[in-house]
C-alpha cells in the first residue's frame, strides 16, 4: 500500500507540469482497461445468473485476470488535466484529483474484492453470485463519486 | 372616490385572500391516521423501498451508520442547495416529538407539524400516493431508529424561492395523488407502488418544466442532471433495450447487460432494491417494460 501510494505520488508529481496536453493514449488505455473489466466481469456474471453455462476454468480465468487488472496502478492512466472538464471523450470527474488518496482506497478495495472472488471462482455456480457482489460495490463506490453520470 | 377606494380595497382584499388561500398548507387528514397501529417490521421494508436514508444519512455515513438520519447531505438545484435535515427519533433536534398524523403530514403532503409547507426537493409529491397503513408502518420502524442530535442546517435557497408561501401554490398546480400509469396485473401494482410512490423513480428520471413540476407527459423519459453531472437516462422501452431479467439483476447487483456499474445517485438505489424481496426487483421490471416506447 505504502508504495502503491509512494507511485501514485511520483506520477502526479511527473504529470503535474502537463499543460493542455493530447491525453488520446491515456483515456484510450484506461477505458480499455475498465473494458478488460467489465468482459471477464461478464464471463462470471452471465454465469452467475444462469444465462450461460458455468465452467469452472471460464471463471477461474477471468478472475484471474481481475485480480490481474487490480495490480496495475491505475493513476498511472490518470494524468492530471485528462478530466471531462479538461478533455472530451471521457467521464473521468475533477474529483479524481482532488482525492488520490480516496481513488488509491476504492481501487485497493476492489483488488480485494477480486482475490476473494478468486478465491472461490472455481467452486461452482452457486459460489460466483455472493462473491460477485462485493466487487460490484468496489465498481459503484467509484462510480460513484468519481465518473460523470451518463453521456 | 370613497367608493372607488373602498372597491379597490375590497378587491385587495379579496385577491389578499385568494392569494392566501391558494397558498395555504393542507395536512393530512388526521382521522385517516386515528386508529392505525403500524407494523415495523413492514416499515423497515417501506423505509427501504422509500429511500429514505439515502437522502437522510450523514454525509459520509457507510454502513450501519446510514441508519442514523442526522441530516447534512446537501442537494443542488436551479432553485437553490437544500440540505436534509435531521429526522432522526431524538425529540429536540429530529422529529422524535411528531404524532402519526404530523409524520403523514410531511411525507405525503409536504406539510410540517408547524402548517410550514417543505420545499418538493422532499418527494412528497411522489408519497402521497401512500396508503395511511403504508406511513403507519414507517412510522411504527422509525421509533426503532438510532436518535441523533446533530441541528438541522438551513437551505439556501434565494428570492423568491425562499418565499415557503409560494409552495403552496406549486402544490395547487402540481401536487396529486392520482397514479400516472394504468395497472391491471398485481405485479404491475407493486411495481407502480414501487416506481411511482415508493422510490420515487420520476424525481430524477422524468424531466422538469420551468417551475420545477415533473412533465409526466414524458414520463420516465430521460431528464437533465440538476446536479450538472451528466443525463439522467430514459427508462422508456424505446431507450432502455434490457430485457425483464436485466433490469432485475441490475436492481440487485448494480451491473448492466454490459457489466458497467450503477454510478451517482443511482449507486444508493441499487443498495436500497438489493435488501427488497426479488418479486420487487421483477415488479419494477414488469411496470418499465409496460410504459409507452
Amino acid at each position: 500500500m505504502i508504495r502503491t501510494s509512494a507511485a501514485a505520488a511520483l506520477v502526479l508529481a511527473l504529470a503535474s507540469p502537463a499543460v493542455a496536453q493530447d491525453f488520446e493514449g491515456h483515456i484510450k488505455a484506461r477505458q480499455g482497461m475498465f473494458r478488460i473489466m467489465a468482459i471477464n466481469l461478464g464471463i462470471i456474471g452471465d454465469m452467475a445468473k444462469g444465462e450461460t453455462e458455468y465452467e469452472a476454468e471460464m471463471a477461474q480465468t477471468a478472475a484471474d485476470n481481475l485480480v490481474a487488472v487490480s495490480g496495475i496502478n491505475p493513476l498511472v492512466l490518470f494524468p492530471e488535466g485528462s478530466s471531462n472538464e479538461a478533455v472530451e471523450g471521457t467521464r473521468a470527474l475533477p474529483a479524481i484529483w482532488e482525492n488520490t488518496g480516496d481513488v488509491g482506497d476504492k481501487w485497493a478495495a476492489f483488488g480485494t474484492a477480486a482475490s476473494d472472488l478468486q478465491a472461490v471462482a472455481g467452486d461452482g455456480r452457486e459460489a460466483l453470485g455472493p462473491a460477485l457482489g462485493p466487487v460490484g460495490d468496489a465498481c459503484s463506490s467509484c462510480h460513484d463519486e468519481y465518473r460523470e453520470s451518463n453521456d | 372616490m370613497r367608493r372607488t377606494v373602498g372597491a379597490a380595497l375590497a378587491a385587495l382584499l379579496l385577491a389578499g385572500g385568494v392569494g392566501l388561500w391558494l397558498t395555504r398548507a393542507t395536512p393530512a387528514d388526521a382521522a385517516l391516521y386515528e386508529d392505525l397501529d403500524g407494523d415495523a417490521e413492514a416499515g423497515e421494508q417501506v423505509f427501504v423501498a422509500a429511500g429514505c436514508a439515502s437522502c437522510h444519512h450523514a454525509p459520509d455515513a457507510e454502513g450501519e451508520a446510514k441508519r442514523v438520519l442526522s441530516g447534512g447531505q446537501r442537494f443542488a438545484s436551479d432553485f437553490g442547495t437544500f440540505v436534509a435535515p435531521n429526522v432522526s427519533p431524538h425529540p429536540e433536534a429530529g422529529i422524535g416529538d411528531w404524532s402519526l398524523a404530523e409524520f403523514a403530514s410531511a411525507v405525503t403532503r409536504g406539510v410540517s407539524p408547524g402548517g410550514a409547507h417543505y420545499y418538493p426537493a422532499f418527494p412528497y409529491t411522489a408519497y402521497v400516493r401512500l396508503e395511511p397503513a403504508t406511513v403507519a408502518d414507517l412510522w411504527a420502524f422509525w421509533q426503532t431508529l438510532p436518535q441523533d442530535a446533530t441541528p438541522s442546517e438551513t437551505h439556501e435557497v434565494g428570492f423568491p424561492y425562499n418565499i415557503r408561501r409560494g409552495v403552496g401554490l406549486w402544490k395547487t398546480l402540481y401536487l396529486s395523488e392520482d397514479w400516472i400509469r394504468p395497472a391491471d396485473t398485481p405485479e404491475l401494482e407493486r411495481g407502480r407502488q414501487l416506481v411511482e410512490a415508493l422510490a420515487h423513480c420520476g424525481e430524477c428520471h422524468t424531466p422538469r418544466g420551468a417551475l420545477g413540476a415533473l412533465d409526466t407527459d414524458r414520463w420516465l423519459a430521460g431528464a437533465e442532471n440538476p446536479s450538472g453531472d451528466g443525463r439522467i437516462p430514459s427508462l422508456r422501452p424505446a431507450d432502455l433495450d434490457w430485457s425483464k431479467s436485466d433490469i432485475a439483476y441490475y436492481l440487485e447487483s448494480g451491473f448492466t447487460p454490459d457489466y458497467d456499474t450503477a454510478g451517482g445517485h443511482m449507486v444508493a438505489v441499487v443498495e436500497n432494491f438489493a435488501q427488497l424481496p426479488a418479486a420487487d426487483r421483477e415488479a419494477v421490471a414488469a411496470y418499465l417494460e409496460a410504459l409507452p416506447e
